[in-house]
């Protein structure tokens, strides 16, 4: 074990772990608010993310940005930071409708919609990652080679961001590590706020306690539902677009991974718990690189999930337990 | 689960088109050659997947090999394409699959190191000679396979030479080896390591999908190491140099043959400087011009690594072919006593399936491209 390389460079691998773990947070949102109303696992969620990743990809790729600075590239990055939203926000939505509206409305086994959203999963990852040859049966793929040309290996913008990094007391910090986790966190005290205050918040909360009161007391359930979804897939176009900004890189099974992860997160920090998802993201994110900094780089994962056993051996429901629909008004 | 939704359905198309092309029919030679007809060479590589960027060229060097027999012999040899997605996890099933067509008498591949120990085995057991253009890892010729040769130098040549030129041009005073936990990137990674013995300041392992390398660029910034030497492949490769030029890392960036893709220079700015080392003949180096010449009219792009290897891997097993082999067992005896000048060497197997004539290249990412820079001896 490297104690003094880890006590020596604590700061620096704090903020990058807290950089990541607040990616992870933000895709967790989505897996916790789906599962806080409707006790389903939505794994077609990584998907969510990973058309969000592309979305903001080819706004960068469409609109130039390799040759804008300044404002002008500022502007473009917002424009593709909406895009992403928009794209994610779609899927997920075309998700609940397509692969879990009919199976919940029938009352279904969760089972049932577990495959479901695996298969949906499949398809929306498969799509893309066969984007080439979808477009070839328009004639479009040399049209569109810049957008579909690597459907199956790594999409890059890196050179369009400068990213610089500045000393604060000696520690070097990448200007994008706090912009992540300053975005990831305003982004979730927004969303627990508007799930306590506002009205289609307690609608949120009604239907998770219980469906059929909330539905008597005129909360409209598929609205609801919908709702939900429309925010976990927002959330994950942020994500997506922070992911962008910081890796550069994305592919068509790059949901796949972060999708593991952050669903961890999610459970480590009590499913069904918009805080917990915050919590849980930013403990992982942390724990990952204190592991790999300790231990080496081929015990990352082995530290981080033993870390989510002895977690949930002392608090079987996450650290701070499942409860959206407990949540205080 | 995913991958094997997807060897389901690739399974089933290439089955689909293999039936398919059994019904075509090869005209019957009538004399003048001796070549036996209906006999097929095997490709075994990653055709699609996150590596089928460092299978193609592999695939058209073998085409352009074939092509070039066909035109000239009464009978044609066939060439099919067994893809692997580079994956060892696959390979065993495909490689039964090979095995289990009789008509087909050589293998080139497996492209990748971790792929060819898992279907080593199979080809051994049922005597299907293999030549790889590309699988680099030591360990592959250490099992006793007879049916396994390799057309270029191993990662015992590699890592040294990669070792030397970071010690004698680069003249780094530390390094720092980071692998990829893979059998070609662990290995390669290992044997830089102990040949540079008290320069290695620190070592680190990421993991292959992993996108976020924060914690590998904090340490190699603890230690301010002169040269970076990466075992592993580009995916990794392109990401990693990226977040350690943002992290400040101001040194030399060394690499080996798994990298030299162009997707590699994605990383753009990051990416210049970056020294790869590669068994593989520069496509300007004179001995390979014609060849050059024909790729580039056929597929109309420079040739890419190892295509020239595959090429000549592909033309081992025309030879025999031509000589009038028609099987498997002549024709594995036929290649371990081949003793004839390739395009990019001297091709002639030891006992153990190692090339007798090996050389090793250095290449350098200049101006958005990776420009050859000589043979490092």
């Amino acid at each position: 074990m490297n104690f003094e390389f880890f006590f020596n460079n604590l700061p620096e691998l704090t903020i990058t772990g807290l950089a990541f773990g607040a990616i992870y947070a933000l895709i967790a949102l989505g897996y916790t608010m789906v599962y806080g109303v409707l006790q389903l696992i939505n794994f077609a969620h990584s998907e969510v993310f990973m058309y969000g990743t592309f979305a903001t990809l080819w706004t960068v790729i469409a609109l130039n940005a390799a040759d804008a600075n300044g404002i002008k590239l500022i502007a473009i990055l917002i424009v593709a930071l909406f895009a992403s939203m928009a794209l994610s926000a779609l899927i997920a939505l075309a998700l609940e409708r397509v692969a879990y509206r009919r199976l919940i409305e029938r009352d279904a086994p969760r089972l049932i919609a577990l495959i479901s959203a695996i298969g949906a999963s499949f398809v929306l990852a498969e799509l893309m990652g066969l984007r080439d040859r979808i477009a070839g049966w328009f004639g479009l793929e040399d049209d569109l080679s810049e957008y579909v040309g690597k459907a199956r290996i790594n999409n890059s913008m890196a050179g369009t961001l400068e990213k610089p990094r500045f000393d604060v007391a000696g520690v070097a910090i990448s200007s994008i590590d706090i912009i992540v986790i300053v975005a990831a966190i305003g982004m979730m005290v927004l969303l627990d706020q508007f799930v306590r205050r506002s009205r289609l918040g307690k609608g949120i909360r009604a239907t998770a306690q219980d469906p059929e009161t909330a539905s008597l007391m005129g909360v409209n359930p598929t609205r609801t539902i919908q709702v939900t979804f429309l925010i976990g897939g927002l959330m994950a176009g942020v994500a997506a677009f922070l992911y962008m900004l910081k890796i550069d890189t994305t592919k068509y099974d790059v949901g796949f991974l972060l999708g593991v992860k952050a669903f961890t997160a999610a459970v480590l920090g009590g499913i069904g718990n918009l805080r917990g998802a915050l919590l849980g993201g930013l403990v992982l994110g942390v724990a990952e690189n204190w592991g790999q900094a300790l231990f080496g780089g081929e015990w990352r994962d082995v530290i981080a999930f033993v870390l989510l056993v002895l977690i949930l051996l002392v608090r079987p429901t996450g650290l701070l337990g499942e409860s959206l629909g407990k949540a205080r008004a | 689960m995913r991958r094997n939704k997807v060897v389901g359905l690739g399974a089933v198309v290439l089955t689909l088109g293999l039936s398919l092309t059994a019904c075509g029919t090869t005209e019957d030679g009538d004399g003048g050659s001796d070549a036996a007809c209906d006999l097929k060479l095997a490709f075994f590589g990653p055709e699609t997947g996150a590596a089928a960027g460092l299978g193609k060229p592999i695939i058209q060097g073998m085409q352009l090999a074939v092509d070039q027999y066909n035109d000239d012999a009464d009978c044609d040899v066939e060439m099919v394409k067994y893809d692997s997605q580079g994956s060892p996890d696959e390979a065993p099933s495909l490689a039964t699959e090979v095995a289990g067509d009789e008509s087909i008498v050589g293998v080139v591949g497996p492209a990748f190191s971790g792929e060819g120990a898992a279907a080593g085995p199979i080809f051994a057991e049922a005597g299907v000679p293999t030549i790889t253009p590309s699988g680099t890892n030591p360990g592959l010729s250490t099992n006793g396979w007879d049916t396994f040769h390799r057309a270029l130098g191993n990662d015992a040549t590699q890592g040294p030479a990669a070792a030397k030129y970071i010690k004698d041009t680069l003249k780094a005073a530390s390094v720092f080896v980071i692998d990829d936990a893979s059998e070609y990137g662990a290995g390669l990674a290992g044997i830089v390591e102990k040949d540079l013995a008290g320069a290695v300041t620190g070592t680190d392992t990421i993991q292959t999908g992993q996108t976020d390398f924060s914690t590998t660029v904090t340490k190699v910034n603890d230690k301010k190491p002169d040269a970076v030497f990466f075992g592993g492949y580009y995916a990794e490769a392109t990401i990693l140099i990226g977040q350690l030029r943002d992290g400040g890392y101001e040194g030399k960036f060394v690499v080996a043959d798994g990298v030299k893709d162009p997707a590699f220079l994605d990383a753009k700015d990051a990416a210049e400087g970056t020294i790869i080392t590669c068994p593989c003949i520069p496509d300007t180096d004179p001995a390979v011009a014609t060849f050059a010449a024909d790729y580039e009219k056929e597929f109309s792009e420079a040739p890419g690594t190892y295509a020239a290897e595959a090429y000549d891997a592909a033309n081992v097993f025309l030879d025999g072919i031509e000589s009038g082999i028609d099987n498997r067992e002549d024709l594995l005896a036929f290649v371990n006593d081949y003793d004839e000048k390739g395009i990019t060497k001297q091709l002639k197997f030891d006992k153990t399936g190692e090339p007798a004539d090996v050389h090793v290249y250095a290449y350098t990412v200049k101006g958005g491209a990776i420009v050859p820079e000589g043979e490092i001896k």
